[in-house]
């Protein structure tokens, strides 16, 4: 009977005041960019209707986004946030361990067959399934199990959406994100590493509220949280445009706080909405913090190594090397190889450069013979010029 | 006096068109390259004015992107002349789809590639293995306008927005795409070096004023080539002309 309740009677029945519940749907209205009148259908969804069974699971990950969520920003948010699911199955925060947690997982999947959330953190191994096994069952197991029979797939963070550090080159788990490996469920890639915990709330929020997903792009990502960049949300941007740039550290512009664009940060490259809602209650987030962003929102962000250079290594050179050392290099092969070439070229073809080629127009004797009357011309005209200037000097005299 | 190759012909080669497309091409080319330079690696510019004073990387970014427009649109303009041009811009050039062109392009990597042979390959228009060339670069050009206008329209509203971020989205992101774009850049410059020698190669071993028929349009051709050259299209046209004869009476009846 208890999981029939609603979000609104589960926090009555818990101290909560109405001012705190409507609070709280006020935030959640603002983060997803409703309308006044969307906000109404939020707080009606949240004190009418029966909160959704959710399935959380660990796979391969660190547990960060789970300690991002605990740490909502919002007092209500976090501790709400367990409340306004009925989260029925999590086998780091539930109190039941061993033969019972697997036992609830099962009946909570037997109950609400087809409707439950599953929210999946980490990735799952495709290789030795050695690498991520929960009580006797695979990872793969576990949650092909569990994907058939819900409703949708929330991707917790960087791990779930793209793989995450796992996945990096060479991937020795074999490990794939969860899109790769289901097809046929809606997936919703909640990126980063970890999420930002309001907008973990945002999108459970919003589930819950119109019983659909919210408007993913092509990456699978809610655009209302991961529609514009960093870069153009940064309160550093305008430094960025008037080229003042952090140079070092512990140079003087790191202390006026100018653009770390040129200390590898990735905020040009990263969906997010870090500059936007910030972290820990608003705070701050790392570019405030003076540190570059390393694009934990973005697939792949750990093989665009290095963290502190804007472009990546290039790989398969043997020395790892930035495209701009390769090009450089390339390019003194290309103007040594068209030197060279010149000089052959030279050599090889000296009889056309010299018109000795056989078959061109060209008469040796009549040109040696135009060659010679031009040398007597020139010598001619070179006798008359003297004779000339020798009158003119014998006038002169005869003048004076 | 010394004088070579006495029967020489003027062809007009490069029309109007092509020849602006060419160095407004170079132009945005050399500008895009200096401009995406700069935006990869800004220099060190110390300025002791607030940031609210001073725009120059934006203003290097807002030329990047100018000069963008003005490449692509370059582009099309070529695109529409390789049908509506003369034979020597048409787009057939640049393919090699007939055996000729084959046998062109290895003639031609034989004796000015390779050096094997002293002799030249005279060609009227582009050779074979330069006109292959340049559809390689053409694909080039599509690759770095796709990058470009995928990282430039996220942050746009215009009409192209939706299609372009999905397809940054497909590519795998700004990470990839931005490597894709940089790496790009310098096989322009790759082809820049090549191109320019090859220029100064020709107009030394053949002497047919292959420099500077890109100001003027005008080649000088050997009058036997050029007279062939003449002959086969005369041939080609009344070959068509017949097609169109049959095709019409066929439609007639």
């Amino acid at each position: 009977m208890e999981k029939e309740q609603s979000f609104y009677q589960e926090l009555k029945a818990k101290g909560y005041t109405r001012r705190q519940f409507l609070k709280f749907c006020g935030i959640m209205g603002a983060m997803l960019g409703l309308q006044q009148t969307g906000l109404a259908q939020v707080v009606n969804a949240l004190q009418s209707k029966p909160r959704k069974p959710v399935l959380w699971f660990h796979f391969q990950e660190c547990t960060c986004c789970s300690e991002s969520f605990l740490r909502s920003s919002h007092p209500l948010v976090g501790q709400i946030l367990l409340e306004m699911i009925s989260l029925d199955y999590s086998d780091t925060l539930m109190a039941a361990s061993g033969f019972q947690a697997e036992e609830v997982r099962y009946r909570s999947m037997k109950e609400n067959w087809g409707k439950y959330i599953m929210v999946v953190e980490g990735s799952v191994p495709l290789g030795n399934p050695g690498y991520c096994t929960i009580a006797g069952h695979s990872a793969k197991q576990i949650f092909d199990e569990a994907a058939q029979g819900a409703s949708a797939i929330i991707a917790w963070g960087n791990c779930a959406s793209s793989g995450c550090v796992q996945s990096a080159y060479p991937n020795p788990t074999d490990t794939k994100p969860v899109h790769k490996i289901i097809s046929g469920k809606p997936v919703i890639n909640v990126q980063g590493c970890p999420p930002i915990a309001d907008v973990m709330a945002g999108v459970i929020t919003y589930i819950l509220t119109f019983d659909r997903l919210p408007e993913l792009d092509a990456m699978g990502r809610p655009v209302a949280f991961y529609g514009r960049r960093i870069h153009d949300t940064c309160y550093r941007r305008p430094a960025y445009d008037a080229g003042l740039f952090v140079e070092a550290f512990d140079d003087e512009n790191a202390k006026k706080g100018y653009c770390l664009y040129k200390m590898g940060c990735k905020g040009p490259n990263t969906f997010n909405s870090c500059a936007v809602m910030k972290w820990n209650e608003g705070v701050s987030y790392p570019i405030q913090s003076g540190h570059g962003c390393i694009g934990c929102a973005e697939p792949g962000f750990w093989d665009a190594e290095p963290l502190y250079h804007h472009l990546p290594h290039v790989r398969g050179f043997g020395i790892e090397a930035t495209a701009d050392q390769i090009g450089l290099g390339l390019t003194a092969v290309a103007a040594t190889g068209v030197a060279a070439h010149a000089v052959v070229t030279n050599i090889q073809k000296r009889k056309l450069i010299k018109n000795q080629m056989d078959g061109d127009e060209l008469n040796q004797e009549s040109f040696a013979a135009e060659e010679q009357h031009i040398e007597q011309e020139e010598k001619a005209l070179a006798q008359k010029a003297r004779e000339l200037e020798n009158e003119k000097r014998t006038d002169k005299t005869i003048e004076s | 006096m010394i004088s070579r190759k006495k029967s020489l012909r003027e062809v007009y080669v490069w029309e109007l068109p092509v020849r602006i497309f060419h160095w407004a091409n170079a132009t945005a080319i050399v500008v895009l390259c200096v401009t995406g330079y700069i935006i990869g690696n800004p220099p060190a510019i110390l300025i002791s004015t607030p940031p609210d004073a001073n725009y120059w990387f934006g203003w290097i970014r807002f030329i990047h992107f100018a000069a963008a427009f003005v490449f692509i649109l370059n582009f099309l303009v070529r695109l529409y002349w390789a049908f509506a041009g003369n034979s020597f811009a048409h787009w057939s050039n640049y393919l090699p789809l007939t055996k000729r062109q084959w046998r062109g392009i290895f003639d031609t990597t034989k004796v000015d590639v390779l050096l094997l042979s002293p002799k030249p390959v005279y060609d009227i228009g582009h050779n074979s293995l330069a006109a292959f060339t340049y559809f390689g670069v053409f694909i080039l050009f599509i690759v770095q306008t796709l990058t470009g206008m995928a990282m430039y329209c996220v942050s746009t509203n215009n009409f192209m927005e939706p299609f372009f971020t999905w397809l940054l989205f497909e590519c795998g992101g700004f990470f990839v795409v931005r490597q894709i774009h940089h790496i790009a850049m310098w096989a322009f410059i790759l082809f820049t070096i090549a191109h320019i020698y090859l220029v100064f190669y020709h107009d030394y071993i053949e002497r047919n004023g292959i420099a500077s028929s890109i100001i003027g349009g005008w080649k000088f051709v050997r009058e036997d080539l050029a007279e062939e050259y003449e002959t086969e299209q005369k041939q080609q046209q009344q070959i068509q002309k017949q097609k169109d004869e049959i095709s019409n009476r066929a439609k007639e009846k």
